[in-house]
């Protein structure tokens, strides 16, 4: 019975992971950075809801649209100010170095706004937890919730990417930029839209992840955005269902070596395999193999 | 790029140079004032205990200087931010003996205060950590501790258990990459030996995956414990409650000096501590004149409710002040001087503080002060016995 | 002699080397006079440690061309050999400067060979993958010396994974590594001198390998890696050479800091991910491949967070954004180009000015 109750914990662990994961692996995808301030985006987004929430008393489900639309806002900033002016600097690590800055930025930023100490995130989930076997198997509304947002956010994202003319564009611009640019696509517009939807996907991250672990700081999301970035790269950057499965994967295997080899060394057995799965498959699970050419 | 390197060059000597003008300036001053440092983090992963204690020490201060002083002298007062990083805590000592310091109080947390401490031993520096828990901090002679040791707690913690009965099976959670957790944790599992109650189920976790705590609990559950043990402090522990109850999960929970905040963590639901027991020398809602005015000034000041270690802050302070009346050191007796006047004087005084009555102090720094049981009825700390 | 000195590269290298032995100069001179702030002479050591980080990750990210996020785990393999050796020598060897030599050639010895087992798996992924298995190994090596218990008593050395009763240990034995609490204890030899010279000597080693035949052929698979590889060049053996070379420079370095504090511990801020980026932000910042400027950045993003300690809790605030606005300044296209618009104007004033004076 304690199997799969660790299997439950370790699939709603994961799908926070996952819908993390499928910011960082969009904008992978299209921008070709590593965006690690997604994780501080997080931050932000259960900020914002227990601000109007919990200080202002607002309906959560307003406030959660609120979070996303400042999220989506913030997200588009940070690329037009830090990122977009080194889009074409001589090395990568650039704008990766500014990423790093961006993070510390809105870190040090919420310090000084909300100070240091913890907040008790009230859950926005209203649904009674599910007992199952006379109780000895209980599912939390949080999870439940969890689950079901992971499962539609990824099948709506499929959709918009597949059958719109924006996801079309999205598909072309990360495929080439510079072709994508001369059947006249906005190249700019187009970064700008994936990070507007990361930035709103990290939001909802954020408000699930609080929800779940109801413990808000400055330094929430640094942890969840790392192991995110981790599910991504497992399951493959840049493909969306790569990042379900990377996400899931990585919650239940975090859980269960918590469970059953060392609750100490769950995070080194989490970075082994991933290790093992890129020794493997260099790209990921689901991840494009490319041919370099000569 | 050649102009940004020559430019970059500039900054960096003419950064150098000022920085050296503002050290020599700061050493020629002479030693009128007490000049009391602190060293804590402020920003960063553990920021919430570095702000508590700097928060604490500077209402002290505050009173103390309205008050008219330490004899008639003033105090100045600096804290600086050690990140949790023992480099930084150093470079934070090396800032502030620039400023002039002439007793420190830090580092707040254990690793960063050992650190230092073989810093002020070189100095003959007089230290006092609030919050220093670990015995490594009180190995010299100038160092002294407001705090219990943590083997104390956790022999403490197991007596209390077995004297009274609480549980038969008895599970323990605590953070293997805390100082603080693991040396309560390690005396408790000792003590257990000697008491009437198995320990039936350890379960660690570490500061890189806090938040999910369902396996740890699950592995309680499973092993039928009565009572569960949480070395921890406020924030994990608040996780702790929330997903236990989430699982139908309802043993007592019985904590350290380190849960004492919980209550006090913004917008936490208080129905799910009902029953905690927890031992410590300080709680928020105590009825006493003194920890009332504390907390209605610290209210009114930060807009938060103190946890224990603005407590042992503001108590860090005042023993202070005693040490220093009781020695008759001034400031113009260098740093040395105050440090062997004060450490004498230690063992000599008795403080009446907020996180106890009577404490006094032992050559080798160890604090001895009585904690409190309590337990939390109706969202209140409630004195048990 | 003539002819030496007359090549380009070997002008530029004995400049590097005059800058940083003037530094040393100019500093041990003013802390003789006693001009130095306590502050400033507590920071030489880290100092000359992200120095010597800095510039062994160039030699990874700039020289071989790949990015590595797990620089800090090398040095965190030669902070906890090097300390522990130092400790358990401490009364076998008594002058403290063989101890102290031993000490760091063995950190050296330990991260390179920890180079070697991670290099030769993973080398052959390519870019940001490398960089995520790097980051991942970082963050393993933290993981497990934060669960090791190492003690020392009469029956010879303990380990243990659970707690330090388990050690079962004499009482008079003495515990060195305390898990999370990391190694307390160890001989404060480190001093700026000694610092300055590894720094040399890091320098030296990087500098050499870099104009050798070797070095060349590190480039060529950084310029092209099919073009190198079609010309016979062995590519594992090159890319291991300089990976490994790196990881003990690194470790030779963590080994030095060890020794500057009582006590060291292995949290994420000092040896996990964070610092891996901090690293790779002082040689993306100086420069990626220009040795002297990941010295002059070491010492520039080490100095300014110390020096901003005026202003408290927005100390970190104005780093990071000092940090975007040097990134947005140093790389960005448009700013590149503003630099050369300026700087042709002011050489044409210059010009014009002097023309006028004639």
């Amino acid at each position: 019975m304690s199997l799969i109750s660790y299997v439950i914990n370790g699939i709603s662990l994961g799908s926070v992971y996952a819908i993390i994961a499928l910011g960082y692996s969009m904008v992978y995808g299209i921008a070709k950075m590593l965006n690690f301030a997604h994780g501080d985006v997080i931050m932000v987004g259960g900020f914002v809801v227990y601000t109007m929430a919990s200080g202002l008393g607002i309906n959560p489900i307003l406030s959660i649209l609120c979070s996303m639309a400042f999220c989506t806002v913030l997200g588009m900033t940070i690329e037009r100010i830090a990122y977009r002016p080194l889009r074409n600097a001589a090395s990568s690590l650039a704008v990766l170095i500014t990423a790093i800055g961006v993070s510390y930025f809105l870190q040090n930023i919420a310090l000084i706004i909300y100070g240091s100490s913890p907040k008790a995130f009230t859950s926005v989930v209203t649904i009674p937890s599910l007992k199952l076997a006379d109780g000895a198997l209980t599912i939390s509304g949080e999870t439940i919730v969890t689950i079901v947002a992971c499962i539609i956010i990824m099948v709506v994202l499929m959709l918009f990417i597949n059958k719109t003319k924006a996801g079309q564009a999205m598909l072309a611009v990360s495929e080439d930029k510079g072709a994508a640019a001369l059947m006249g696509i906005n190249v700019n517009g187009t970064i700008a839209l994936t990070f507007a939807i990361g930035s709103a996907l990290a939001a909802i991250a954020g408000v699930l992840l609080c929800s779940a672990y109801p413990s808000l700081s400055p330094y929430t999301g640094a942890m969840p955005g790392i192991k995110a970035f981790v599910a991504a790269v497992f399951g493959g950057i840049g493909s969306i269902p790569g990042a379900l499965i990377g996400g899931i994967l990585l919650g239940l295997i975090e859980i269960l070596s918590k469970a059953y080899i060392s609750s100490q060394l769950s995070d080194a057995i989490v970075f082994a395999v991933l290790i093992v799965v890129l020794l493997v498959k260099p790209t990921g699970i689901l991840g494009k193999q490319i041919q370099e050419k000569v | 790029m050649k102009t940004m390197k020559k430019v970059m060059s500039l900054v960096l000597v003419s950064v150098l140079t000022l920085s050296m003008m503002v050290g020599c300036g700061n050493t020629e001053t002479a030693a009128t004032t007490w000049k009391i440092g602190g060293i804590g983090p402020v920003t960063g992963d553990a920021s919430v205990y570095g702000q508590a204690v700097k928060n604490g020490m500077e209402l002290a201060i505050n009173e103390i200087n309205e008050a008219g002083g330490i004899s008639g002298v003033q105090i100045e007062y600096n804290f600086q931010d050690d990140e949790c990083d023992n480099e930084k805590s150093v470079n934070a000592y090396n800032a502030l003996k620039d400023w002039g310091m002439n007793i420190l109080v830090g580092s707040v947390t254990s690793g960063c205060c050992i650190a230092v401490t073989a810093e002020t031993a070189k100095d003959n520096m007089f230290q006092l950590t609030p919050s220093g828990s670990s015995v490594d901090c009180i190995i010299n002679d100038n160092v002294f501790q407001v705090c219990f040791t943590d083997p104390n707690q956790g022999i403490g913690a197991a007596q209390y258990i077995g004297a009274n009965g609480l549980a038969t099976k008895v599970a323990v959670i605590y953070n293997s990459s805390d100082v603080y957790s693991t040396g309560i944790y390690e005396k408790f599992n000792a003590e257990a030996a000697n008491q009437d109650f198995e320990i039936v189920s350890t379960s660690a976790f570490t500061n890189d995956s806090k938040s999910d705590f369902t396996v740890q609990l699950q592995q309680a559950k499973d092993a039928g414990a009565e009572l569960v043990f949480l070395p921890i402090y406020a924030q994990e522990a608040s996780l702790i409650l929330t997903q236990a109850a989430a699982m139908d999960f309802a043993p007592t929970f019985f904590g350290c000096d380190g849960l004492d905040g919980i209550l006090a963590i913004e917008n936490f639901d208080p129905s799910l501590a009902e029953g905690v027991i927890l031992l410590t020398p300080f709680v928020a809602d105590a009825e006493d004149e003194m920890t009332q005015n504390f907390v209605s000034k610290y209210v009114e000041s930060y807009g938060e409710t103190p946890n224990q270690f603005a407590a042992d802050a503001y108590d860090a302070v005042y023993t202070i002040k005693a040490a220093i009346e009781a020695s008759g050191a001034t400031p113009a007796d260098g740093i040395s001087g105050i440090c062997d006047k004060m450490t004498g004087a230690m063992t000599t005084i008795s403080v009446d503080g907020l996180t106890g009555t009577g404490m006094t102090w032992a050559a080798t720094g160890e604090v001895a002060k009585e904690p409190k049981a309590m337990v939390i009825v109706n969202g209140e700390y409630t004195n048990l016995q | 002699m003539k002819r030496l000195l007359q090549s380009k590269e070997t002008k530029k290298t004995l400049i590097t080397f005059g800058i940083v032995i003037i530094t040393y100069i100019i500093v041990e001179i003013l802390m003789l006079c006693g001009l130095l702030s306590n502050q400033l002479q507590g920071l030489l050591v880290p100092i000359c440690y992200y120095v010597m980080l800095a510039i062994s990750l160039n030699l990874t990210v700039g020289i071989l061309g790949e990015l590595s996020l797990g620089h800090a785990g090398f040095a965190c393999v030669g902070v906890f050999t090097g300390t522990v050796f130092s400790i358990c020598m401490q009364n076998v060897i008594a002058a403290s400067w063989i101890r102290f030599a031993l000490a760091i050639i063995l950190g050296a010895l330990f991260a390179g060979i920890v180079g070697i087992l991670i290099g030769l798996p993973v080398l052959r992924l390519k870019g940001d993958y490398l960089a995520i298995v790097t980051l991942a190994f970082c963050e393993i090596i933290k993981n497990v010396i934060n669960v090791i218990y190492l003690g020392k008593d009469s029956q010879g050395l303990h380990i243990s994974t659970t707690d330090t009763t388990a050690l079962g240990m004499e009482p008079e034995g003495v515990v060195i590594i305390k898990g999370a609490q990391g190694v307390t204890g160890m001989p404060q030899d480190a001093n700026f001198t000694i610092g300055i010279l590894l720094i040399l000597i890091t320098l030296f080693i990087v500098l050499n390998l870099v104009h050798s035949r070797d070095g060349r052929a590190i480039m060529a698979i950084r310029d092209n890696l099919i073009a190198a590889e079609s010309v016979g060049i062995n590519i594992t053996k090159y890319k291991l050479m300089a990976f490994s070379i790196s990881a003990a420079l690194a470790g030779a370095a963590g080994a030095y800091y060890g020794h500057n504090f009582n006590n060291i511990k292995a949290a994420t801020n000092n040896f996990g991910y964070n610092m891996s980026i901090m690293v790779l932000v002082f040689v993306v910042l100086g420069g990626i491949g220009n040795m002297r400027g990941s010295i002059i950045a070491a010492v520039l993003l080490t100095l300014l967070p110390e020096m901003l300690r005026g202003i408290s809790e927005y100390r970190l605030l104005i780093y990071s954004i000092v940090l975007i606005g040097m990134m947005l300044f140093n790389w960005s296209p448009k700013a590149q180009a503003w630099k050369e618009k300026m700087k042709v104007r002011i050489l044409g004033k210059l010009k014009k000015n002097q023309k006028e004076v004639q």
